[in-house]
């Protein structure tokens, strides 16, 4: 066990709150910074959907697990960084007084997605103000729906369902946008991310979004403006979404409206909510869960028996059953049963198991909503 | 001298006139409590005066400036605070995050210094923290720092919301049933904190309350609401002995 002595403030404001973090992802980034020498090709590229995925992750973590507001639209998010990463370093900017259009460097056009990206989530932020819950997570699906049809019709940018080639990212003589470059890109993007998370989320903004996730009325007594609030909130989660876009446009090297369904906003609700809602590590055991179930169940597969096996839909079942056995047995998710096993070892041999027992909250029935 | 002044504040919801045409003063370092039945409005008042709710007639004025129809998050800027009738604490946070959220409207970093965490942001969220801590050791919370508020019980959340109101610096707390749900030992308690509110810290009380022993050892004057009209106004004691408010709490 560890006792931690505090000795002044600054220690509840640092990221790495004692030498234990240090060590621990320290080696962390020991082990992601070999891994690629160690793997064949596949398997790197499959680590870096999975950085990418938590990217995303984190970026409508920061809207749902922080804020509290449901998005059934991160797709749309995710697409329009995405194209717009395909399009500026492709056939590049062109406006009717251009002669030449412009194509964008890849350090010029990679913030310009997630820009975008944050610039739609203000769009969609702001008329969703009044929205909470249920309501909201239907504004925003609607929206990712258009957004969809847009990538269908809109032609002269996007060619539609023929499809866009994404260019590679030529830097010196080194192909940015594949093997161990991209790779490190992707890491560095995600690292990025995450400590500008951590940043928010230990600074008043930060604080003011998961007050309003708590409590919107008295949020808003303390002085927070909610509109300002979620707004800003609706901006960073579609920006940081829009990153993961950007980068997930030079993963698939070709764009189709049937990358940006409305599944892929499922699958990113999942990520959030199987990895732990609330938690930036819950981004990444979401990404983890969501790249490796499926291909866990395909080598599952081999080991069935035949006729369970061949049986068309066993996979789909199966990623059911265990997302709904998640839920109900791990409500904080993958996050949640990481935190009970750290405890276990933690508290070694005093751990109780009602440690973590839930508690009934107190009934609310002076919300003005 | 005059503090905070209502005249004339009415609201309607549909046809139900929950608050109709009252007319207060609260002087500085006072005391003032509102009482009455169920539904008499005082909640009302409450939501009034934080500027949840739109009055539909009537003025507030507050340290001299009108504030009938400031937007509700700049009310606790202005110095107002408040707590609530059904504790409304920020459930997934500690009782520190709590008390930081209470700082938030004396915080003035921009978006982008707080993303990349600057030296400047370091210096006022170690500030915050010391004025928190003031609180902190106000309250006698030291030992539930770092405890969720969902894992406290009720009597010590109600001690949380009281000092989350009390890091806004307010000058005017405005207390919703501060003893409701509390034991004996606790209200006592209360009492002290709200004696020393008023006297140590100089801030001025509005509060609801039902507890007539907690009103009457507290409050300098009190004002009873019924059906959203006021009733009687004056000492506690000159209130508790008004045949109106007798009738309006027995009935007859």
């Amino acid at each position: 066990m560890r006792f931690l002595f505090k000795t002044e403030y600054d220690q509840d404001i640092r990221i790495a709150k004692h030498s234990g973090y240090v060590w621990s992802y320290g080696a962390l980034l020991i082990v992601v910074i070999v891994a690629p020498f160690l793997f064949d090709e596949y398997y790197v590229g499959q680590l870096t959907h999975l950085y990418i995925m938590a990217i995303a992750g984190v970026g409508l973590m920061l809207l749902s697990g922080y804020t509290g507001l449901i998005s059934l639209g991160h797709a749309a998010f995710f697409g329009i960084g995405a194209y717009t990463e395909a399009v500026l370093t492709g056939k590049g900017l062109s406006l009717p007084f251009m002669e030449e259009p412009i194509v964008f460097s890849f350090f010029l056009s990679f913030p310009l997605a997630g820009i975008l990206a944050g610039i739609a989530g203000i769009a969609i932020g702001i008329p969703a103000l009044r929205l909470v819950g249920i309501y909201l997570a239907m504004a925003t699906f609607a929206f990712a729906i258009i957004i969809e049809e847009v990538f269908s019709r809109w032609e002269s940018v996007t060619n539609g369902y023929t499809g866009l080639i994404v260019e590679a990212i030529e830097f010196g003589d080194m192909d940015l946008t594949d093997g161990r470059p991209f790779y490190f890109l992707s890491l560095a993007v995600l690292i990025a991310v995450i400590l500008f998370s951590l940043n928010l989320l230990r600074s008043p903004t930060g604080r003011a979004m998961m007050a309003i996730r708590d409590s919107e009325i008295s949020a808003q007594s303390m002085g927070i403006n909610l509109a300002r609030t979620k707004t800003t909130a609706f901006a960073l989660s579609a920006g940081i979404t829009g990153l993961a876009g950007a980068l997930f446009a030079h993963k698939l090297g070709f764009l189709s409206p049937e990358s940006f369904t409305v599944l892929q906003s499922l699958e990113l609700l999942v990520l959030v909510v199987v990895g732990g809602i609330g938690s930036l590590h819950g981004a990444v055991f979401g990404a983890i869960f969501v790249l490796s179930l499926p291909q866990g169940l395909a080598i599952l597969k081999d080991y069935l028996p035949v006729q369970i096996a061949e049986t068309p839909g066993v996979e789909p079942l199966l990623f059911g059953l265990i997302l709904v056995w998640l839920i109900i047995f791990e409500p904080f998710g993958i996050y949640g049963r990481w935190l009970k096993i750290k405890h276990y070892f933690q508290m070694f041999p005093l751990y109780k198991k009602s440690t973590f027992k839930r508690q009934k909250s107190y009934m609310k029935s002076e919300r003005l909503r | 001298m005059t503090f905070f002044k209502a005249e004339n504040l009415a609201i309607n919801f549909g046809g139900v006139k929950a608050v109709d045409g009252v007319n207060f003063e609260i002087n500085k370092g006072e005391c003032f409590t509102i009482i009455g039945p169920n539904g008499a409005g005082k909640t009302t008042i409450f939501n009034l005066i934080s500027r949840i709710y739109d009055s539909t007639d009537g003025s507030m004025e507050f340290d001299g400036q009108d504030i009938t129809n400031v937007p509700p998050h700049e009310i606790a800027g202005l110095g107002i605070a408040r707590t609530f009738q059904n504790i409304e604490l920020f459930e997934h946070a500690s009782v520190l995050q709590n008390l930081l959220v209470g700082r938030h409207c004396h915080s003035k970093t921009s978006l982008f210094a707080e993303t990349l965490f600057l030296p400047s942001v370091r210096k006022a969220e170690l500030a915050h923290r010391e004025k928190v801590e003031e609180i902190i050791d106000f309250l006698d919370l030291q030992h539930y720092r770092d405890s969720l508020i969902m894992n406290l019980p009720y009597g010590v959340r109600k001690v949380v919301e009281l000092g989350r109101a009390l890091c806004t610096e307010p000058k005017l707390i405005l207390l919703d049933e501060p003893s409701s749900g509390l034991n004996v030992e606790e209200t006592r308690d209360m009492a002290f904190w709200i004696e020393d509110i008023k006297r140590d810290l100089g801030i001025t009380v509005l509060m609801v309350e039902h507890d007539m022993g907690l009103v009457s050892e507290v409050s300098d004057r009190v004002l009873v609401l019924n059906y959203g009209r006021m009733l009687a106004h004056g000492s506690p004691q000159e209130v508790q002995n008004d045949p109106e408010v007798i009738k309006a709490y027995l009935g007859g």
